[in-house]
């Protein structure tokens, strides 16, 4: 690591606490539908929606009526997105005349986005409408981070709350997260990204005449789409010269902005932020990787004045911060090093004021290596997915540490809501773990963890490693998963275990150079992002539900405290002991092995 | 049952015309209002003509103007209306054989100081659309493109020190040349 990244790595994080601090304390207040000065503006609209779905705000539903509910609202807005997607043909603000998408990447699509993992088989610029960009995709980047968030709160009641049945009002949260929390901060980041050269317009893409012109080379295709073959048997080559550029256009920064906030990462365009008009300079890539960790952060602070008791919450940032410090350091160090087969061709990978140096195969040159590493890490330890490189192309190491941080199960800072829920279900392990170790009863914040608490956290913390080794395994023993394959070697390997791993951690990044869009791809890892998700959301709820009716308990001198460093300790132990113990092998096949091979080679 | 169905249909309407019609056409029209250019793609006109943006590499491939780096876009390189990237490995030998063959044709296309090629000039972008160069492969260039132009190296070497453009705020991102603006202050010299 250079003394630049080390700079760049603690502003990012000073940034970080300064803005999510108070975050935290404002989330925590609007929540309970307590909107202050700036943003009273929405109170009328928010009475105005519970006259038109017809609840009551007060009226709250245990966690069963409260699942239902989510997931209702969830397969509604799959249904909308898919069906959006293939009527797109025949709608207005469709400026290039994009027609129908096939059913297996609709589905996969719509799925994606609900989701919260926006994993993308499509590029966005020669598929999407802008008005299914808007409509559809847009509007669950919303609702997906607004329904992770209202589950993470729904939970936090069942440890604040005691003998009580209900944990909340799903219409009343999801509509308070979107109105006070999602909106309000999407103006503001949108127009900061505007101002560094974000697009935002609805016009047709442009024709600009190039400097100079371009030669390329095409295979002929017949009628049928199939290449052309010469007498010989050779594929007929067509050289091509282009003196256009067609700019594609579009409301991207309205869409990137909660892209990045509500953790979704889907890109308006298929390079995502690594396209210049999605994430035109460093310091729009610095407003980026906060708006992922925004939320994410503050919640923490949330958690700490729900439950009343703040210490809590900076116990879980700090367990927290300290996994993303080590891991991304790890990452920065890597990609800076380079790739050996480069620096025996002669290629400059050394650092220096004139270049960035390291590996720069799919990186971009206003990023180099630390903005790009930083990024890396932020996108994968939250559940955003979004990319400012192609992660196809990281060194083994430099891959590996977004693999690994997916497959903590995306508790470090997380998704928007799913990341804190996450880590809470590992502070009851940890503290499961450690009742048995002294022969107490296990309880956190009060409330005794008992037998069916236990149940629903095994649930949860066995379904992703479940889905992501079981679906890889598959995909290496069908041939439609081995048709996805792009590299060869160990390299590919590490190409599936990340498509599953993204898909079932609903993080949604890519080792992009798979071809997932395919009907195979669509359907497994549409499988893996629905059940990655709410075979979450659904045990979690229960437990918060389960949490809500206890008593709470006093606190005595036999009581594990929860705030202290002793627990971030054993909590960053649990976190690590469970994801290891999952995915070892795995990663022992796929980038260890492209690692030991890309040293031993030279 | 009925009691759900209703408000997740009607907060799912409400919301999607909020959040996905109001929204986007709001931040539209003020992104218009407040930052015009940059809303419309910080586009570059010549002579009244549209020639591209200024956040877009092109394809510079003609030895008299400094190269942009390698873009993996199909089916021409520089697409902007298709963004991507090779997604080659580091440990596949296509991506060495390709590296390889970019800087024989650097070293082919005109002189080159000696030493080690900077490694941005010979690896593809992330969007294939990078409008930048590393001050570094901007330099390794001048040679070439003062040779091919029959200008003082110097000249052209002083033109690429007026064009790097800094660490955002000092400490963000990397040093940088926007190919473009630098080829067309070319033709200008």
């Amino acid at each position: 690591m250079t003394s630049d990244a080390l700079i760049l790595l603690g502003t990012f994080l000073v940034a970080l606490l300064l803005l999510s601090y108070p975050l935290g304390g404002y989330m925590a207040r609007v929540i309970k539908g307590d909107a202050p000065g700036p943003v009273r503006f929405f109170v009328p609209v928010e009475r105005f929606i519970y006259r038109l779905c017809g609840v009551d705000p007060e009226q709250e539903t245990g966690w069963k009526g409260y699942t239902f509910g989510l997931i209702l609202f969830s397969l509604i807005g799959t249904l909308f997105v898919y069906l959006l997607q293939r009527v797109q043909g025949f709608l207005p603000l469709n400026p290039q005349g994009m027609g129908a998408v096939s059913p297996d990447s609709a589905f996969n699509t719509a799925v994606s986005f609900v989701t919260n993992t926006n994993w993308q088989g499509y590029g966005g610029e020669s598929t999407m409408s802008y008005l299914v960009q808007m409509a559809a995709l847009t509007v669950q980047n919303f609702l997906s981070a607004a329904s992770g968030i209202a589950v993470v709160v729904a939970l936090i009641r069942g440890f604040a709350r005691h003998s009580a049945a209900a944990i909340g009002n799903l219409w009343a949260d999801l509509t308070r997260i979107t109105l006070y929390i999602l909106l309000p901060l999407s103006v503001v980041f949108g127009l900061l990204f505007v101002g560094q050269g974000v697009i935002q317009n609805l016009s047709p893409y442009k024709d600009a005449t190039t400097v100079q012109a371009t030669q390329y080379q095409v295979p002929r295709l017949d009628k049928a789409g199939n290449p052309v073959k010469d007498a010989a048997g050779k594929p007929v080559i067509d050289t091509l010269t282009s003196k256009t550029q067609s700019l594609a256009m579009g409301p991207v920064a309205s869409q990137e902005a909660i892209k990045l906030l509500g953790t979704n990462g889907g890109g308006f365009f298929n390079a995502n932020s690594a396209h210049p008009y999605e994430n035109p300079t460093p310091l729009a890539n610095f407003l980026q990787m906060l708006a992922i960790f925004l939320i994410p952060a503050g919640l923490c602070f949330t958690f700490g004045a729900m439950v009343g008791d703040k210490r809590q919450g900076w116990a879980v940032i700090a367990a927290m911060a300290v996994l993303f410090v080590a891991l991304a350091s790890v990452g920065l160090w890597a990609e800076q090093k380079g790739v050996p087969a480069l620096s025996h061709l002669n290629v400059d990978q050394q650092a220096s004021a004139l270049q960035a140096g390291g590996n720069m195969e799919g990186k971009e040159t206003r990023f180099g290596i630390n903005s790009t590493m930083l990024f890396v890490a932020v996108t994968t330890s939250a559940s955003c997915g979004a990319v400012n490189a192609m992660h196809d192309s990281l060194t083994p190491i430099g891959g590996l540490v977004p693999t690994f941080l997916m497959q903590l199960g995306e508790v470090v800072f997380g998704g928007v809501g799913s990341g804190l829920y996450g880590m809470l279900i590992f502070a009851i392990l940890a503290v499961f773990i450690a009742g048995l170790m002294v022969g107490r009863t296990p309880e956190y914040l009060g409330k005794k963890i008992e037998i069916f608490e236990m149940k629903m956290t095994a649930l949860t913390i066995l379904v992703t490693p479940t889905l992501v080794l079981v679906l890889t395994a598959l995909a290496v023993l069908t041939d439609g998963g081995r048709a996805g394959i792009a590299n060869p070697g160990a390299h590919g390997f590490s190409e599936l275990l990340y498509t599953f791993t993204s898909a079932a951690n609903n993080n949604g990044s890519a080792f992009a150079g798979v071809s997932a869009n395919t009907p195979w791809f669509n359907i497994m890892t549409g499988i893996a992002m629905w059940f990655g998700r709410f075979f979450m959301i659904v045990p979690i709820l229960a437990i918060g539900g389960s949490l809500a009716g206890k008593k709470r308990l006093q606190v005595t001198s036999g009581t594990l405290p929860t705030h202290g460093p002793l627990f971030v300790v054993l909590l960053i132990g649990v976190v690590l002991l469970v994801g290891a113990l999952n995915y070892v092998p795995a990663l022992a096949l796929g980038p260890v092995a492209e690692h030991l091979q890309m040293i031993l080679a030279h | 049952m009925s009691k759900t169905i209703r408000p997740a249909v009607v907060l799912f309407a409400a919301l999607t015309i909020l959040t996905g019609l109001l929204y986007p056409l709001l931040m539209t029209g003020a992104a218009q209002l407040l930052f015009p250019s940059q809303a419309n793609g910080s586009l570059v006109q010549k002579d009244g003509k549209l020639i591209g943006s200024s956040l877009i590499g092109q394809n510079f491939s003609d030895n008299r103007y400094f190269w942009s780096r390698p873009s993996a876009t199909s089916p021409q390189p520089n697409n902007a209306a298709n963004s991507g990237a090779s997604n080659l490995g580091p440990t596949n030998s296509a991506l060495t054989d390709a590296i390889k063959a970019r800087i024989d044709a650097l070293k082919a296309a005109g002189p080159v100081p000696a030493g080690a090629v900077p490694v941005d000039l010979v690896t593809a972008s992330a969007s294939g659309l990078d409008p930048d160069i590393s001050p570094a492969a901007a330099f390794y260039q001048v040679l070439r493109v003062a040779a091919v132009r029959k200008l003082p190296a110097e000249k052209v070497q002083a033109l690429v020190e007026r064009h790097i453009t800094p660490p955002q705020w000092g400490f963000l991102g990397e040093a940088r040349v926007n190919v473009l603006q630098l080829n067309l202050d070319l033709d200008r010299l």
